[in-house]
């Protein structure tokens, strides 16, 4: 449904008056981080600093939790890529039997609430007596980042079509110089895309995080405690920032990658 | 001509086996991802539904694992029904308001952004969709406070007295807005919202604009148009995106624990009976609630032709 006629006023306020209100509450985190108020959310800010970040730098209680989400979010996206492939390639191989089936439990993770996933964890490593670890993260993380990947490589893999693949048996490579020489430079892009979604999509998990954490902490668990009890705002708002920065430039990224394809990503959260 | 090629190796060999016998070639590729999400996934789920059927030992704490209704019979004492009661009537004002902000956004961009603003639409919703969770909740943190923006620009342009007599309501209302279900409710719908645009605009895309002429050419005007020929056209893209921000609502914990009054939703009973109350089964009943109002609506919604928009 596509119009070249002009959209009426009430329209074009209301759609862009949706995308304001969308975006506008993020833009007020980075005013606060510059905020000198320090015991409350204050509006307007009294006066502007920068300090907030050399003291956020300087806490020694951030950095592990940064370093922890940091690692579970790569080892769950690299495991996240390596299954989701293999899933894409297998369904784009051939229609076999519980082919529906399988592709309802890639998306099932995503699309139960994360609530469902972190208690159906939660339970399974109380009866088989698991205790928690960064393993116990990363088994959850990487559960829910399977669908990502393989959303991305799907698209892909239809693309690339089964010619391509004929042509390179004929000319006499076997499968394995096939997938090195003609399947992974054509998904390339889609799985590195793929790939930083995922990444920013673990990085920044927290419902289940919850779950399976014990009493380790990530650095959205720890902006979670700030957030119930706070201790010191504006070393909170320097932290969202940084989360914020490091999901959103994935994102911007994976949207630049697969821009023009009909499989642009994160069509599909 | 044999002479010509290569020494044939053990992959040459493998690329023989895949070709006469495609099937072991794709049994191979499915099994790792299979075995993980069977066995981690749906084993979870499965030790879920075992545990919700299990008891915990009123005087000594311990679980209980032999099969019991008990846990389910406790999800219906009345401050445990409550809870899912709140729950599910948040759900449905926060689909109900979705649809609502979100229509106008979807029908632009499907029928009138292009070139620079379609990619401009394009980002614009899908950046806050995937920008970090935590993040969003806290900036509705800082909004909603008593001395946030929100107290500043109300006062700002004399409304101050509005946003107290809204406080003052009974039951919705609150101390500030950041601790009354009415907060709840406005950062439900910001979180929820894009889930809600994209299946619609996917929706709306797909209507032709011949049918809108014909409309027209049989003389409806806009409004008429809209309702009797774009809405049940774009009804599966608006039940598709229900389904999210139902679901979503249904299992969140963070939003209410963060922006709320004290009362808990379904997701904070089950997060708090897990951790400090120590008591598995119940939390493992309460999580199944959702499952099963969503596999309900999911019923409903495949008669209705919503996974098409998906």
């Amino acid at each position: 449904m596509h119009s070249d006629a002009r959209p009426p006023l009430g329209l074009t306020i209301a759609a862009i008056g949706g995308l304001l209100f969308l975006h506008l509450p993020i833009a007020l985190i980075f005013l606060y981080a510059f905020t000198t108020e320090d015991r409350s959310y204050q509006f307007p800010p009294p006066d502007l600093t920068l300090k907030w970040f050399a003291v956020a730098w300087n806490r020694q209680d951030i950095w592990p939790p940064l370093y922890l989400s940091l690692r579970v979010a790569a080892i769950a996206s690299g495991m996240a890529l390596v299954l989701g492939t293999l899933c894409a390639a297998a369904m784009a191989r051939a229609r076999f039997f519980g082919r529906d089936t399988v592709s309802l439990l890639v998306i099932l993770p995503i699309a139960l609430p994360g609530i469902i996933t972190g208690m159906s964890l939660r339970s399974a490593f109380a009866i088989a007596d698991i205790p928690f670890s960064t393993w116990t993260i990363v088994l959850g993380h990487a559960t829910f980042c399977i669908v990502i990947v393989y959303n991305n490589a799907v698209a892909r893999f239809r693309r690339l079509g089964a010619s391509m693949l004929e042509a390179s048996a004929d000319l006499g490579a076997n499968s394995f110089q096939t997938f090195r020489h003609v399947i992974l430079p054509n998904l390339g892009s889609a799985l590195l895309a793929g790939g930083m979604l995922a990444f920013a999509l673990s990085f920044d998990e927290v419902i289940v995080t919850t779950f399976t954490a014990g009493q380790q902490s990530t650095l959205p668990i720890w902006m979670l405690n700030e957030l119930v009890r706070p201790r010191q705002r504006p070393v909170t708002n320097v932290v969202a920032i940084v989360v914020f920065t490091a999901t959103f430039l994935p994102i911007l990224a994976a949207y630049y990658l697969t821009r023009g394809g009909e499989e642009t990503a994160g069509g599909g959260k | 001509m044999e002479s010509a090629h290569p020494a044939r190796g053990q992959a040459d060999r493998l690329t023989g086996v895949f070709w006469r016998r495609p099937k072991l070639l794709t049994a191979l590729l499915i099994a790792p991802p299979l075995l993980w999400l069977g066995v981690v996934y749906v084993g979870s789920l499965a030790a879920l539904l075992l545990q919700s059927f299990y008891s915990i030992d009123e005087f000594s704490g311990v679980v209980v694992r032999e099969f019991t209704l008990k846990t389910y019979a406790e999800l219906l004492i009345p401050s445990n029904y409550d809870v899912i009661l709140r729950t599910v009537a948040m759900a449905a004002a926060v689909t109900v308001a979705s649809v609502v902000l979100a229509f106008p956004v979807a029908f632009f961009a499907a029928r009138y952004a292009r070139g620079r603003w379609k990619a401009v639409f394009y980002l614009g919703i899908m950046l806050p969709l995937w920008s970090s969770y935590l993040v969003k909740v806290y900036a509705w943190k800082l909004i909603l406070a008593k001395e946030g923006i929100i107290t500043w620009a109300a006062e700002g342009i004399g409304a101050g007295s509005i946003l107290n007599a809204v406080l003052a309501i009974p039951v919705i209302g609150g101390n500030s807005l950041s601790t009354s279900y009415i907060g709840t409710f406005l950062v439900f719908v910001y979180v929820w919202l894009p889930y809600m645009i994209l299946p619609m605009q996917a929706a709306l895309e797909r209507v032709p604009t011949s049918m809108l002429e014909a409309s027209a050419d049989l003389g409806a005007g806009g409004l008429r148009t809209l309702r009797s020929v774009i809405l049940p056209l774009a009804l599966p893209g608006i039940v598709a995106g229900s389904i999210f921000t139902f679901s979503l609502t249904l299992g969140d914990y963070i939003i209410p624990q963060i922006v709320g009054s004290s009362r808990f939703f379904i997701g904070q009973a089950v997060y708090s009976l897990q951790g400090t109350a120590g008591n598995i089964p119940l939390a493992a009943a309460f999580a199944v609630v959702p499952i099963v109002i969503m596999l309900v609506y999911l019923t409903i919604a495949r008669k209705m032709g919503a996974f098409d928009a998906l």
